[in-house]
């Protein structure tokens, strides 16, 4: 069988090197020409726990994870429990091979570690290769790793093998490889994938290999990098040198990246006792005249609660960073989910007065982590950046030309102190930092240390020279100034749209969605449109303000919709349903909760029962709710 | 040049530049011992040569929150218990600016009791004064951290179970590199240990005696205090770790027996503050980052020549 796309599952316990193995698996493809979009699932443990990374190649563009897979590298759990009969968590050293076996494509290829599974624990395997046509390949990669070189080289043996039967050519590997291990560490490497190649050369007929892998070539160049990548690097070109923050999967990574950059460019990062410190800590950066950030994920944000209102009141601009998880509470940590959207929306008391963005793809994270900074100075108000676990983490070949960009440190209405000096005072000889009237509601600001700039800032409703006024007029001329800034907003993205349409604009029905389901439901509307069905799509990445126009004219513009998110109470869906006050008729939801992301499968069947009517979908992945009026 | 030539100014400094021109009346009640704090405060500031323009008042919630607001600086009135966290990374972002904090001890001892330990440990150079009242005032007259075990309020109807924090030992063994103690009953002693804790490069932590004339003890309650510097009943030497951990283990003590001992407890002059150890590990620029904002020359650095490579 051969298919015109790789997607390639290598699998086993955590701790045993599944993500660098198969980052480097993907970028060797990347490199060869190929577009290549990695999908990662682990648990909350340091040693042990099924994990998998699947890397799907194609000389097309790739913008989702695949339907199942079609090679399985099953390494088994190195640091597995002890099976015992009747254990909840089952045979943990099987599972690398076992779970999810029937998402293996009719004809896919099997290898796994003989050396660590017992060919006597793998159930029913040899009955289901048959049904299915597997190519079921044992092989000890364990004792092949651990005589040419380490037992941990096992994965090393792995690609070896995985190349030797998919006819990747071996130069394609061991090139990568030459540029990422040191030298002590590259030449037992190397010796392991010679040996295991050969191996499998020696043993088996690999002339028509049982899958194949397509080629292809990029008009430009590649790089392979993750959402979390893409937003860090998106804040360091807007002039962001202030970081705060305090670890939570999967936010971490950007605080890692951050503060791993931030020295090398003469910025600071500061991890500290909790997230209400370090949102707190971003507002202190900020209010000198930095540009700073801070972020977290669920739990962690929930703490920002009250440092986000103390921005919205004092109009300090920061840009806060939301990487959410399955919740409630800790939930499911490594997991993705989209359910923090409210959250974010609303959290904290008082009206809310923020932006949220929430971008769909790796470019996007970039392209919305600048836009979160300028209209966070711009406007002096918080922005947040709201993603998932899955866009954090997937790595996606992208167009390096993408990231070639001019920096821009530009802090909004910031005055020098020869502005000062010409600058509103009142008598007591403070500036006056929060005017009534002032264009699109933004009251220019000083900074402490410079001469003639000083002013109070204060969680209370304050006057101009910001003292604390409870003067009903006061009160409101200040709470529709800030407003104001929210509908300048507005009018600023309707200028620069980041919500994105896909598919013919003229067809019959719609689906919307927001996040990182965007490239899932984009590879739907394919489909479904080649099997005759009209479908677009649009992903909303602006979530407050709400694009209402934009949507509505989508909306407007097809019979039926159905909204596409990951959560159990189509929060957006309700989002969609409030901003606009109509549309309830016509929106259905398409829900996923299980810690998975939707493949683009499950969309397209999830579509096809929203317009056949009959309301159900198959097995218990996702959940379709039919529309109920508004 | 720098873009704030508000610090570092060489001039002669008047008390009175610290006096708002427009209501520089304080709302507190007739008696507080907050106005022993503003009094202070502002007669500190000349002796340490901080003018209104580079100094920074980072403030929490209560009555103690208002004190910028009568007193003629940059302020930042933030929430309850967090005026550590905003002060810290100000001093980190501008560290020319002369950064005081100022909450009351339910917002430094209770609600922001976490940052007040971990401000300690990392060792900013700045002032920090916690208004202790024993009592919740704003919210009129509830029990707080530090009022004593069995203090009785409408909200500990039976008396207070609990023993009251130790703010002083907290501080030493946090890792404050200043502890002192002073009160509103005595304004020399308080403006000279004010102007030494701003003079002190690290985390100077004062825990200024405030009475609360409508809610708690009056004035008359912390007199006579005792400065325990001076007095000859007592003989320990600040800089000695171990003898100022005794002697502020008395101190606190005695408080809740009526005898009100005051005096700087700690100092060690030696230990390098938070920004000379990050400089040091090469983790914050020399010039103050919030200089770089306003330097048009500056040539800003982009992610795809710093870390695209890896990627390729």
């Amino acid at each position: 069988m051969t298919d015109d796309e790789l997607i390639w599952r290598i699998a086993g316990g955590s701790g045993d090197g599944i993500a660098s193995t198969s980052q480097n698996f993907a970028k060797a493809l990347m490199r060869s020409g190929l577009n290549v979009f990695t999908h990662r699932h682990y648990p909350s443990r340091i040693r042990g726990g099924h994990t998998y990374t699947e890397v799907r190649a194609s000389s097309e563009p790739v913008r989702s994870r695949g339907d199942g897979y079609n090679f399985l590298l099953a390494l088994g759990d190195s640091f597995a429990r002890n099976p015992r009969e009747g254990a909840y968590y089952g045979n943990e050293e099987a599972k690398p091979l076992l779970e999810n076996l029937d998402d293996l494509h009719e004809g896919g290829v099997i290898v796994y570690d003989s050396g660590l599974l017992d060919e006597d624990d793998t159930d029913n395997l040899d009955a289901r290769a048959e049904a299915n046509g597997w190519h079921v390949y044992p092989i000890d990669l364990r004792t092949m790793a651990r005589e040419h070189g380490r037992e941990v080289m096992r994965n090393t043996a792995g690609v070896a093998v995985t190349c030797a039967l998919t006819g990747i050519e071996p130069e394609t590997i061991t090139g990568m490889m030459s540029d990422a291990m040191p030298d002590k560490i590259l030449d037992p490497n190397l010796n392991v994938f010679n040996q295991a190649y050969d191996y499998v050369h020696e043993e088996f007929d690999v002339d028509a290999p049982d899958v194949t892998v397509p080629e292809g070539e990029h008009d430009e160049e590649q790089v392979l990098l993750s959402g979390s990548d893409a937003i860090a690097y998106g804040a360091i070109d807007e002039g962001c040198r202030f970081i705060a923050g305090y670890p939570m999967t999967p936010w971490t990574e950007v605080f890692t990246i951050m503060s791993q950059a931030l020295p090398q460019v003469g910025g600071i990062s500061e991890q500290v006792e909790d997230e209400i410190a370090a949102a707190a800590l971003a507002l202190g950066a900020s209010h000198m005249g930095t540009k700073a950030m801070s972020g977290s994920s669920g739990g962690g944000f929930a703490l920002m609660s009250e440092p986000l209102g103390l921005a919205e009141m004092t109009e300090t601009p920061v840009v806060l960073i939301e990487a959410m998880r399955a919740g409630p509470s800790t939930g499911m940590p490594t997991k993705p989910e989209q359910a923090d959207l409210e959250h974010v929306l609303y959290t904290s008391q008082g009206d809310s007065q923020r932006v949220v963005l929430a971008p769909g793809t790796v470019e996007e994270a970039y392209d919305h982590s600048r836009q979160a900074f300028q209209l966070a100075y711009e406007y002096q108000i918080p922005t947040i950046l709201l993603y998932d676990q899955k866009l954090g983490g997937e790595l996606v070949s992208v167009p390096a030309s993408h990231f070639d960009r001019e920096p821009n440190p530009a802090t909004g209405k910031m005055l020098t102190e020869a502005e000062i000096e010409d600058a509103p005072h009142d008598a007591s000889g403070k500036f006056e930092r929060f005017r009534h009237d002032v264009d699109d509601g933004v009251s220019p600001r000083t900074v402490p240390g410079q001469k003639g700039g000083r002013h109070l800032v204060t969680g209370n409703e304050h006057n101009p020279p910001g003292h604390i006024s409870e003067d009903p007029d006061n009160r409101v001329a200040q709470m529709d100034r800030r407003a104001e800034k929210m509908s300048a907003i507005r009018a600023h993205l309707d200028d620069d749209s980041l919500n994105y349409h896909y598919g013919p604009e003229n067809a019959e029905y719609g689906i919307l969605t927001f996040g990182s389901q965007q490239g899932t439901v984009e590879e739907a509307v394919d489909r479904l449109n080649e099997t005759g069905i009209s479908v677009k799509s649009l992903t909303v990445g602006e979530m407050m303000p709400y694009p209402i126009d934009e949507v509505s004219a989508f909306l407007d513009s097809v019979d039926e919709a159905l909204v596409v998110e990951m959560n159990a109470s189509a929060q957006f869906r309700g989002l969609t349903q409030k901003e606009l006050g109509a549309y309830g008729d016509r929106m259905a939801s398409l829900l996923k909760y299980n810690g998975n992301p939707f493949e683009p499968a499950e969309v397209v069947e999830g579509f096809e029962t929203s317009i056949d009517g009959d309301d159900q979908v198959s097995g218990n992945e996702t959940r379709f709710v039919p529309a109920a009026g508004d | 040049m720098s873009a704030f030539t508000g610090i570092g100014e060489e001039r002669e400094i008047e008390r009175e530049e610290f006096t708002p021109g427009l209501e520089p009346q304080p709302t507190w009640c007739p008696g507080c011992g907050d106005f022993g704090v503003l009094k202070a405060l502002k007669g500190a500031m000349p002796e340490v040569g901080r003018t209104p323009d580079e100094t920074l008042l980072v403030t929490g919630i209560g009555c103690s929150g208002k004190l910028n607001s009568y007193f003629e600086s940059y302020g930042f009135h933030t929430i309850h218990g967090r005026s550590l966290p905003v002060a810290r990374a100000a001093k980190v972002a501008n560290p020319g600016v002369e950064v005081v904090a100022a909450g009351g001890d339910g917002d430094g001892y209770g609600i922001g009791g976490n940052h007040f330990m971990h401000t300690a440990r990392e060792n900013h150079d700045m002032l920090y004064i916690v208004f202790n009242n024993e009592i919740f005032g704003l919210t009129k007259g509830q029990t707080s951290p530090t009022s004593p075990k069995g203090h009785k309020s409408k909200t500990q109807p039976s008396g207070s179970a609990k023993e009251p924090i130790r703010p002083l030992s907290l501080a030493l063994t946090s890792g404050a590199s200043f502890v002192a103690r002073t009160a509103a009953v005595n304004p020399n002693q308080a403006q000279r240990i004010l102007t030494e804790a701003m003079e002190h490069d690290g985390f100077a932590h004062v825990d200024f005696l405030t009475q609360c004339p409508t809610w708690n003890k009056d004035a008359k309650q912390y007199v006579p205090y005792i400065d325990a510097n001076e007095s000859d009943d007592y003989d320990f030497d600040p800089t000695n770790r171990a003898e100022a951990q005794e002697m502020m283990r008395q101190t606190e003590e005695k408080l809740y027996e009526g005898e009100v001992l005051t005096g700087i407890y700690y100092r060690d002059d030696d230990r390098p503050s938070y920004g000379q150890e990050k400089r040091a590990i090469g983790e914050m620029p020399e010039e103050p980052l919030a200089e770089r904002y306003f330097d048009d020359d500056y040539e800003w650095e982009r992610s795809a020549d710093l870390l695209l490579d890896k990627h390729r």
